[in-house]
């Protein structure tokens, strides 16, 4: 079917009394940002719906990028018409037609904002009802759970039909909790734990540590793709690395090796609270899930969280691994996370770390190094990239290859 | 000069060897090495292998890369020879195959294994009847070329499928050497053919290379162990300057396919009509679509296949006696002597071979310089 236009309904974002402008006007930005490939498309944002006139695009590629934007819950490809009835019938019978499949119940559904109509909402309803009764054969109605519901609006511009629903990615439109900093290892949990963080609204900026040599330029390139996988919730990621490598050597050198892993982490913690302060973030996300490696015990946890009061939250906390895993396989970064280079949480690990480290004993510790310095030095060394969807960093040379070939 | 040898092996196209030279200096990192040398490397190879892949309709981890056809078939044949042992010994094959798999199967045999050499008719096709009439419990694999090298004939593979299907354990391989690029993909690709043998110089591509494909799910034993490369397969440091050069001449080849055979076929067709009208010209070729469109076996009764080619060399036009690999030995062609074609007939075969960049004006010229020959040979020969 040549559709004209989807009509998106609004998620939660109608339940929020006078904040509903600022968030309509924010799930607008963000479906301009996510639809930016299609030029010809005109969007308008309305009070209870969102219209993307397609204007001849493609809608199965608008509908895929649609998808994935938080705060719609759910769409429908339509078609205009005028205000023809011939029209009317022939392009209900045409949808009908398209969609049916044998045994298939259905039935109209007319709203109108147009009360002059020659026709109300009752007759429309049994007019069409009858006629793709006539025309397709074996098609039955059903008013209560049809399969098929042909949805058909009466407007002063033209009378829209649509006969398809599809589930939007629910959530609140990314950015409108507020900006938090998602500790990105590279593991399996933390992409989850950042696609969880921006269905609720938040605009994530990726804090992902390196420490090279140990850890190499494809675990950062592992990273950054990662990211380009969760850009598309939210048009784009600021990707931040921090360089780890004199902090990581310090510690291994000064402290004892079963609070390596904490003292480490204390520090991962405190750097990722001053890059949060310099970007006005509002909390810290991460992919820790209780009990799943030594760093992620309830005493780990007190004693790592000690070095802010700052939010962290963990989105993953009480899920299974394989609960988590589902998930990454729904947002594609699973094969990615899988991918076996070592990252820097694993250099350096003790082979017994101190699954109930004591608060007290890492305070002591973590005085033998000299915290500010290091991190002053650390914070220095940062880079940071805007990372959009479809970028790819792990397979460099593209364009030498692609010539090659 | 009119190069109508092209089975035998061809030119590298240009753009082949510009890959060739660019990755030989600018990714001459082992792709097993770990550091950024070797990442580059190792990205060309898998390209190249997805390129490939998706070429012929398969996935990345269908393909094998390898020195070239003899070592394609030479792994397949010994390959499930050593790794179904424990199902059976017995293994069937065509009496038109090309030496690579004639001679493994001969090998074989010395170490116990029991083969079976199916026939072909006057034509040079099997008759599948005779392939089930073969087949036992004990059969571990059927090897049957596509196109045969020496007359082109095509040989029933989707008869031969059908017949496998109920013999889900046989692996069925297909030296498809002679028929990439002839628009023959589709009867390749039929989904019960398990293994595929190519070879990149007879399609432009460098020498020294090609590949395999393997069904997923297959098992293949390897030949070369070592170092654990193609998935601990075939091992070998890779010939990545010529595995990217044979992913690129792969796809210029098939790029504009359907034109390209439909050229080949008609320069065929014009010189099989030509030389068919002579009284003493036997055509092994038929010019219909049993036959591969790129290849005109034929002889002039009296004249050894060698003298033809030497007379069509004083013309600048080279062709060969039917098979280059068994042309220097003076033997008689395998296949031929298959098909029971007379000794003093068989002996006067020679074989012209077309690809994409042959021309209708080659064709013209060829026939000038035929009928001179043909002329002259008359003289001595009446």
């Amino acid at each position: 079917m040549e559709y004209t236009e989807i009509m998106v309904r609004y998620g939660e974002l109608s339940t929020k009394g006078k904040n509903r402008r600022s968030f309509i006007d924010r799930l607008f930005g963000n479906v301009t940002k996510a639809l930016h490939r299609f030029p010809a498309l005109e969007i308008h944002a309305r009070r209870d719906r969102l219209h993307v006139v397609l204007h001849g695009e493609d809608s199965a590629a608008v509908m895929t990028r649609l998808g994935q934007v938080f705060g719609i819950q759910n769409f429908s490809p339509s078609i205009r018409v005028e205000r023809d009835m011939d029209q009317v019938r022939q392009t209900a019978i045409a949808m009908i037609k398209e969609q049916y499949q044998p045994g298939d119940t259905f039935k109209v559904n007319t709203r109108r904002s147009d009360h002059a109509f020659e026709l109300d909402t009752n007759e429309m309803n049994t007019e069409l009802g009858g006629v793709i009764l006539d025309n397709i054969p074996g098609l039955t109605v059903r008013v209560h759970k049809p399969e098929i519901t042909l949805r058909v609006e009466v407007r002063l511009d033209g009378i829209y039909l649509s006969s398809r629903t599809i589930k939007g990615a629910g959530g609140l439109p990314v950015g409108t909790a507020g900006r938090g900093m998602l500790m990105l290892s590279g593991g399996i949990d933390s992409p989850v734990a950042g696609y969880l963080a921006m269905k609720r609204g938040v605009a994530i900026q990726m804090v992902h540590f390196f420490s090279p040599p140990y850890t190499s330029t494809k675990a950062l390139a592992k990273a950054k793709e990662l990211t380009s996988k969760l850009a598309p919730y939210a048009g784009s990621i600021q990707f931040i690395e921090v360089p780890f490598t004199h902090i990581q050597e310090t510690i291994k050198n000064k402290v004892p090796e079963a609070y390596l892993m904490t003292v480490q982490r204390r520090l991962m913690l405190r750097l990722t609270d001053k890059i949060r302060e310099m970007h006005h973030g509002l909390a810290i996300f991460n992919g820790e899930a209780l009990g799943q490696v030594a760093s992620q015990t309830m005493e780990s946890m007190v004693a790592i969280n000690d070095v802010t009061t700052t939010p962290i939250l963990r989105p993953v906390v009480s899920m299974d691994k394989n609960e988590i895993i589902k998930i990454a396989e729904d947002i594609d970064t699973f094969n990615l996370s899988i991918m076996p280079f070592e990252d820097c949480c694993t250099i350096f690990a003790p082979p017994a770390p101190k699954t109930r480290p004591n608060l007290e004993k890492t305070r002591v510790y973590e005085q033998l190094i000299d915290v500010e310095g290091l991190m002053a030095e650390a914070i220095a060394g940062i880079k940071m990239t805007e990372i959009k969807a479809d970028e790819e960093f792990l397979a460099q040379d593209q364009s030498e290859i692609a010539s090659l070939l | 000069m009119i190069y109508f040898d092209n089975s035998a092996t061809t030119a590298a196209a240009p753009e082949v060897l510009t890959t060739y030279q660019t990755v030989s200096q600018a990714f001459f990192g082992n792709p097993s090495s770990l550091h950024a040398l070797g990442n580059k490397a190792d990205n060309l190879l898998q390209q190249s292998r997805q390129q490939i892949a998706q070429l012929i309709q398969a996935q990345p981890e269908e393909i094998y890369f390898t020195s070239g056809g003899t070592e394609g078939d030479n792994w397949v044949v010994k390959g499930t020879a050593i790794e179904k042992r424990q199902f059976g010994k017995h293994l069937i094959t065509t009496e038109i195959e090309h030496p690579a798999v004639k001679n493994s199967m001969a090998q074989l045999e010395q170490l116990g294994y029991e083969v079976t050499y199916l026939p072909v008719d006057k034509h040079g096709f099997i008759d599948p009847a005779d392939l089930k009439a073969a087949l036992r419990s004990d059969t571990i694999l059927v090897s049957i070329m596509a196109v045969n090298n020496e007359v082109g004939s095509i040989q029933p593979l989707k008869e031969v499928a059908d017949i496998l299907a109920d013999y889900p354990r046989v692996h069925f391989h297909v030296d498809a050497v002679q028929s990439i690029g002839k628009g023959l993909l589709p009867m390749l690709r039929l989904p019960r053919i398990d293994f595929l043998t190519f070879s990149a110089h007879k399609f432009h591509g460098p020498r020294g290379t090609g590949f395999i494909y393997v069904r997923h799910g297959r098992q293949l034993a390897p030949l070369m162990t070592g170092g654990g490369q193609e998935n601990n397969w075939r091992s070998g440091t890779e010939n990545l300057p010529a595995i990217a050069g044979m992913a690129k001449a792969l796809r210029l080849l098939l790029t504009d396919e359907p034109a390209k055979v439909q050229q080949q076929q008609a320069i065929k067709t014009k010189i099989y009509q030509h030389v068919a009208q002579k009284a003493k010209v036997t055509i092994f070729s038929e010019n219909t679509a049993k036959f591969a469109p790129h290849i005109l076996c034929f002889g002039i009764r009296g004249v050894r296949g060698e003298t033809i080619v030497h007379a069509f060399e004083e013309h600048d036009i080279y062709l060969s006696t039917t098979s280059a690999c068994s042309s220097k030995k003076g033997t008689i062609s395998g296949t031929l002597a298959a098909m029971h074609v007379p000794d003093d007939i068989a002996t006067s075969a020679v074989r012209v071979s077309l690809d994409e960049n042959n021309t209708m004006a080659e064709a013209e010229a060829f026939m000038t310089a035929f009928d001179k020959i043909y002329a002259r040979f008359e003289l001595i020969n009446s």
